[in-house]
């Protein structure tokens, strides 16, 4: 009784300001590697995928055997993959395809991918002005698989929307297993799919009853032609005056069914009894509770039925329009009594050429890397609410981006994780916390101009730096005031996407690694200091050392971001942090017997050290110290697979979760502010485990009640759970 | 406006002619009897046992008249039992007042501009309370109330002490009026009590004669679809789904354990209401003739119109609607359909939409037989055929849709079985009065409880049903 398409494309609603014209240059990124088209033209809008590689320049370290210099810093380029998403509205279908001919560079594609409603409308178009042949693939099974990739990869994709809510969005920690689900799609018409692994789905249902029901009848009552306007109607409307509630008939609530007064007890029941005009705002509002509750009903007794809890909703009806996000939120707690909650995805739209796209690369096998969200490159969830910030709306229904990074590695979640499917890495979600939001923000937004500057000097022997740190500079600052207008733009807003979203921009103007410089002189300074600190720590007594090693981490690593009331005299304690701190606390614990895995970053952030430095670190302090293991296998570096400050315990590199395992390792430590603080603070394990820091914000100390540069040293042990043999695990 | 009743104009009141003497409730009654009577099933009494039961009701009778109402969001539905074995010393006595509200019942079958008695609908020489009568079938539409209520005023109801047993959402909305404006006590029910007690009773009157459920053959061929009688001899469980303004879908098990299991606001009130704007239309039967006459394909997107034929990855036909109104969504085809097609499109929009939650419910409740009642169906073949139609495609054959001969059009909503009258004991009690498949209960309330904390809960009602009355 359903379907799943979008609307003929003669019935689309341009309701954009067209006066803001398409920048293709700005959009269609690196097309001259592009390959693998995928494209899905709905009623109104034409979302385009494509592959392409990415050359940027990266840090690498390398050993020299020379002892004057610890390491050489070389800038590589290097080749990574990059998924590029655009949505833009058919108007500019034309346009966009004549860009893409003029600046398609490579050859080999021969076939387009296409789905969606418009897709044979535009057949002939697409293939006379890209001399590509277009391969029409099924939109269910296209939408599905795009679900599973966003579900799969991109961490905060589901929210649950509350109107009324501090932050409308609240964004749902990204269970491992996706499976099963149910997928409402709201078309014209309502197709439900129940999804039950990567291949498996069935439509189990369905209903006429969508969003061609409210466009097409909102047509006919109200003489409004374009969807848009209707669910404006719609939110300026009072529905009580056109359908009969409970009260209507009871003249209260029906007691004893449990029933309230203001229940709706017949959709535009008075106006089959009152002899009288209703206002378009009224009509549209109750067509919108009437559609919105039917399906929400629907949707409730399918999950009943299939039992099941997770229950997705997309289609045009939805995307992004709060007036109709808000109804079948409320239809869905008013019938599952709140068991279930309507979910929403944050690429919603993306997800039929995200889909076909898969479906075209399905030789690159896609499915069989990580990826990540590219803040630098995406635009983020925009808040249609037309009186938030009316600039960005004109904008983004003009022209919205999704790019997405091929991860090097593969990620996991930690094993030692006591219950992955409710991990929270981030301790505040800035989303939801207004103050500390503002905080952050100014302190982001006023550590600018130093970033800026360190840049810059990384590069001291290329010239053309300044203009590119001045771009990463009003790039990173657009970031921040999106940020400001609209938290929720891409997932909770954290200190750590803060963060994260500073390293993609630097990433996307070519600034790999800004610390390089500077952590290979501290780390060759703190190294001349090793031998002594070491020898000292020995000639402690035993419980004086103990205090002394984690001293010694804790000092390490008061140089922060945020660390405003740090002086300057603290920047030249970098190689302190991992070479006079980290490393004797491990020593101390190798010469105990403790089997230790040392896990750092991939790649560079901040000052942290990287698995490539820690390598050449390490291979120096084993010339130099004696001390039993630093040689042996008792100790194993390994990547987390992050590129961040901050760690997300759910997604680290397969290859640390699988030593691990092997090595069973039953006390975890977490060292620093990013990866102790900001993230994992709340963190439970499955064994011991041991979170230590300083607190270098004096807001932060503030909030805590607690003084600048006051140590978290946690120490927690699972119920019945006291570490013996395994090996150690220690983050940092 | 119903009941402008000129014929009562004349009528002057006697006071003291109050019919509460019909009951004179002085012997107590043997407790055995009523309890074995309860006990034996309500179809096949004995005669004996009627005839005990005969002589315990002759003293427990309320006096006339025999009221039901039952207000609606949109109708109000009323039924009136007419004594056709009244004595010559009975008709002596009978007040004139009450001798003239019967007489304008039964000999008028419209009241006013708005009421009407389905005549098609008249049980006759049914036995009740042990009287022998005939039960009419009126209805008005609810916002004619307030004249109705003017109406009894000027007739002096009140003066017979007639307590209305009264059921719907408007029972509670309108008491006070009703006490206001016509001194008129409500015996307030629960409406799912009283609709389930009404389908139940229907059936077993029917059954007697005609059978009063039937069902559609091969519903999914409309060249042979045919009405067919269905015994409803082992009713439960079953899904009962009351499409008046609104809907509500009830699972029965037996006959006092039920549970509302869902509703929807997309219900007869949906379709009138959009018809009336769509198509300027005003009444229920307009509409229905519109719709008849229209053409949903014009109006509706199909599969076929998306895929151009079936959608077989889905199993989707093509003549299966995608998007109800989803042609509306285009200006030139706004521009080109009717009123009817309109009309008709509203229709098989809503039909389809009770049908596929009712298929859900079922589903999940586990239950096959489904009875579809409610003033929606009044003359409306069209949408029952649609109902069993949809039942029969999307359960592949599992659902079986059944519908009650008469439609049971108000009478299953309304309290055609319960009555209630106000007892002129010294206890100043109340009698409920409810029939039963076949039998009529009547129990005392606890004195001084007030009628609505009686059927404030179903349990306490059933309670008092089945304790035989002793005064």
């Amino acid at each position: 009784m359903a379907e799943c398409v979008g609307v003929d494309s003669n019935t689309s609603g341009h309701s954009m300001d067209k006066s803001i014209t398409l920048p293709p240059d700005e959009i269609f990124r690196n097309l001259e590697n592009a390959k693998r088209f995928a494209i899905d033209i709905g009623g109104s809008l034409t979302k385009l995928a494509y592959y392409s590689t990415v050359q940027h320049k990266v840090a690498k370290v390398r050993s020299f055997d020379t002892t004057a210099k610890l390491y050489e810093i070389s800038v590589q380029e290097e080749v990574t993959a990059r998924l590029h998403f655009i949505k833009f509205e058919n108007a500019y279908i034309e346009t966009c395809l004549d860009f893409i001919k003029d600046h398609l560079v490579n050859t080999e594609t021969k076939v387009i991918k296409a789905t969606g409603g418009g897709a044979h409308k535009f057949k002939e178009l697409i293939e006379k002005k890209l001399g590509l042949n277009v391969d029409k693939e099924d939109e269910m099974t296209c939408l599905i698989k795009g679900c599973n990739f966003v579900l799969k990869n991109i961490p905060h994709e589901a929210f649950v929307y509350a109107r009324h809510a501090d932050s409308e969005f609240r964004f749902q920690t990204a269970n491992p297993d996706i499976f099963p689900y149910l997928l409402v799609n709201i078309g014209s018409g309502v197709s439900i799919v129940k999804v039950e692994s990567e291949d498996q789905f069935e439509r189990i249902g369905g209903s006429s009853i969508g969003g061609g029901t409210f466009w097409g009848l909102g047509a006919l009552l109200t003489k409004t032609k374009r969807f848009d306007e209707l669910l404006q109607l719609a939110s300026k409307g009072q529905h009580t005056n056109v359908d009969m509630l409970v009260k209507d008939i009871y003249g209260g609530s029906y007691g004893c069914l449990g029933l309230t007064g203001d229940l709706i007890a017949s959709s535009f029941g008075k106006s089959a009894t009152a002899d009288k005009e209703f206002s378009k705002e009224d009509m549209a509002k109750s067509l919108l509770h009437m559609i919105s509750n039917d399906i929400g009903q629907l949707a409730c007794l399918y999950a009943k039925l299939h039992n099941l809890s997770r229950v997705y909703f997309g289609g045009f009806f939805i995307r992004g329009h709060p007036v109709t996000m808000h109804t079948i939120t409320y239809s869905i707690n008013f019938f599952t009594k709140g068991e279930v909650q309507a979910l929403f995805l944050r690429h919603e739209g993306y997800l039929g050429a995200i889909g076909a796209f898969l479906k075209g690369a399905e030789e690159d096998n896609p499915n069989q890397y990580s990826w990540g969200e590219n803040y630098a490159g995406s635009s983020g969830l925009m808040s249609v609410s037309p009186d938030m910030n009316p600039m960005q709306r004109a904008r983004s229904g003009t022209f919205d981006m999704l790019e997405m990074d091929r991860l090097e590695r593969q990620l996991v979640n930690l094993p030692l994780l006591q219950d992955p499917s409710s991990y929270i890495p981030d301790t505040v979600d800035l989303t939801e916390d207004a103050l500390a939001r503002d905080y952050w923000l100014y302190c982001f937004e006023d550590a600018l101009d130093g970033v800026v500057k360190r840049a810059v000097a990384s590069q001291p022997d290329i010239p053309e730096a300044v203009v590119r740190a001045e771009k990463f500079r009003q790039k990173y600052r657009h970031k921040l005031l999106t940020l400001r207008h609209q938290p929720f733009a891409y997932g909770s807003l954290t200190v750590r996407s803060l963060l994260d979203t500073r390293e993609h921009c630097l990433n996307e103007f070519n600034f790999p690694d800004p610390y390089s410089k500077i952590k290979q002189r501290e780390n060759d300074m703190a190294l001349k200091h090793y031998q002594r600190t070491v020898e000292s720590l020995d000639a402690l007594s035993w419980e004086d050392r103990q205090f002394a090693l984690v001293s010694g981490v804790l000092a390490g690593n008061v140089f922060d971001w945020g660390a405003k009331a740090v002086s300057d005299i603290f920047f030249l304690n970098l190689g302190v942090d991992i070479i006079l701190g980290v490393m004797p606390f491990v020593r101390e614990l190798l010469s105990r017997g403790t089997e230790v895995v040392l896990a750092s970053n991939s790649g560079p952030a901040l000052n942290d050290v990287t698995n490539g430095e820690l390598q050449i670190l390490t291979e120096r302090i084993a010339a130099m110290d004696p001390v039993a293991g630093l040689q042996e296998d008792r100790l194993t570096l390994v990547q987390s697979g992050s590129s961040s400050p901050c760690l997300d315990l759910s997604r680290l590199d397969k290859v640390l979760a699988m030593v691990v395992r092997e090595r069973q390792t039953d006390l975890v430590i977490i060292e620093g502010m990013g990866r102790a603080i900001h993230t994992n603070y709340y963190a439970t394990l499955s064994c011991e485990s041991l979170k230590m820091a300083v607190i270098k914000n004096s807001w932060l100390a503030d909030r805590l009640g607690g003084k600048l540069f006051s140590v978290v040293f946690k120490y927690e042990v699972p119920l019945g759970k006291v570490h013996h043999n395994g090996a150690t695990l220690m983050l940092s | 406006m119903a009941f402008n009743g000129h014929q009562f104009d004349d009528d002057i009141l006697d006071e003291d002619g109050t019919p509460s003497k019909q009951l004179r409730p002085d012997k107590e009654m043997p407790e055995s009897a009523a309890s074995a009577g309860r006990a034996s099933s309500p179809r096949r009494t004995s005669n004996s046992m009627s005839r005990l039961r005969k002589d315990s009701m002759k003293k427990t009778r309320p006096p006339f008249p025999w009221f039901g109402m039952d207000i609606g969001g949109t109708l109000v539905k009323l039924v009136y039992f007419e004594p056709k074995d009244i004595t010559a010393e009975e008709e002596q006595e009978e007040v004139d007042n009450l001798k003239s509200i019967r007489r304008y019942l039964t000999s008028n079958i419209a009241y006013g501009k708005t009421g009407h008695r389905d005549v098609h609908l008249e049980l006759q020489d049914l036995t009740l309370c042990g009287r022998t009568g005939n039960l009419h079938f009126i209805r008005f539409p609810t916002q004619d109330l307030p004249a109705f209520l003017q109406m009894a005023r000027n007739k002096h109801f009140s003066s017979l002490h007639t307590t209305l047993c009264a059921t719907g959402g408007g029972a509670y909305k309108f008491e006070s009026d009703f006490r206001t404006m016509a001194d008129l006590q409500l015996h307030k029910l629960d409406e799912l009590d009283c609709l389930i007690r009404g389908v139940l009773y229907i059936d077993s009157v029917m059954s007697r004669g005609l059978s009063e459920c039937y069902y559609f053959e091969n519903p999914t061929d409309p060249d042979h679809c045919i009405q067919k009688p269905y015994t409803l001899e082992n009713p439960y469980p079953l899904l009962l789904v009351n499409i008046g303004s609104g809907v509500s879908i009830l699972a029965v098990y037996s006959e006092n354990n039920y549970k509302r299991v869902t509703g929807t606001s997309l219900g007869g009130g949906t379709f009138l209401g959009l018809c009336c704007l769509l198509t300027g239309c005003s009444t229920f039967e307009e509409a229905l003739k519109m719709a008849s006459d229209g053409e949903s394909t014009r109006v509706d997107k199909l599969v076929r119109d998306i895929y151009g034929g079936d959608y077989e990855r889905f199993g989707l036909p093509g003549w299966a609607v995608a998007s109800s109104f989803g042609n509306m969504m285009s200006k030139e085809k706004r521009e080109s359909v009717s009123k009817e097609d309109l009309a008709r499109a509203t229709l098989v929009t809503i039909t389809n939409n009770i049908g596929s939650i009712t298929r859900m419910c079922a589903l999940n409740e586990n239950i096959e037989r489904v009875v579809f009642v409610g003033n929606f169906l009044r003359v409306n073949t069209l949408s029952m055929k649609l109902l069993a139609y949809a039942m029969d495609y999307w359960s592949k054959g599992q659902l079986k849709a059944l519908f009650l001969q008469h439609e049971v059009q108000h009478l299953s909503e309304a309290t055609p079985t319960s009555m209630l009258e106000r007892a002129p004991s010294p206890l100043n009690a109340f009698l409920c009065l409810c029939v039963h498949p076949g039998l009529l209960w009547c129990s005392r309330s606890p004195a001084g409880a007030s009628p609505s904390i009686l059927t404030s809960s179903k349990d306490a009602l059933l309670n008092l049903l089945h304790t035989p009355l002793a005064l």
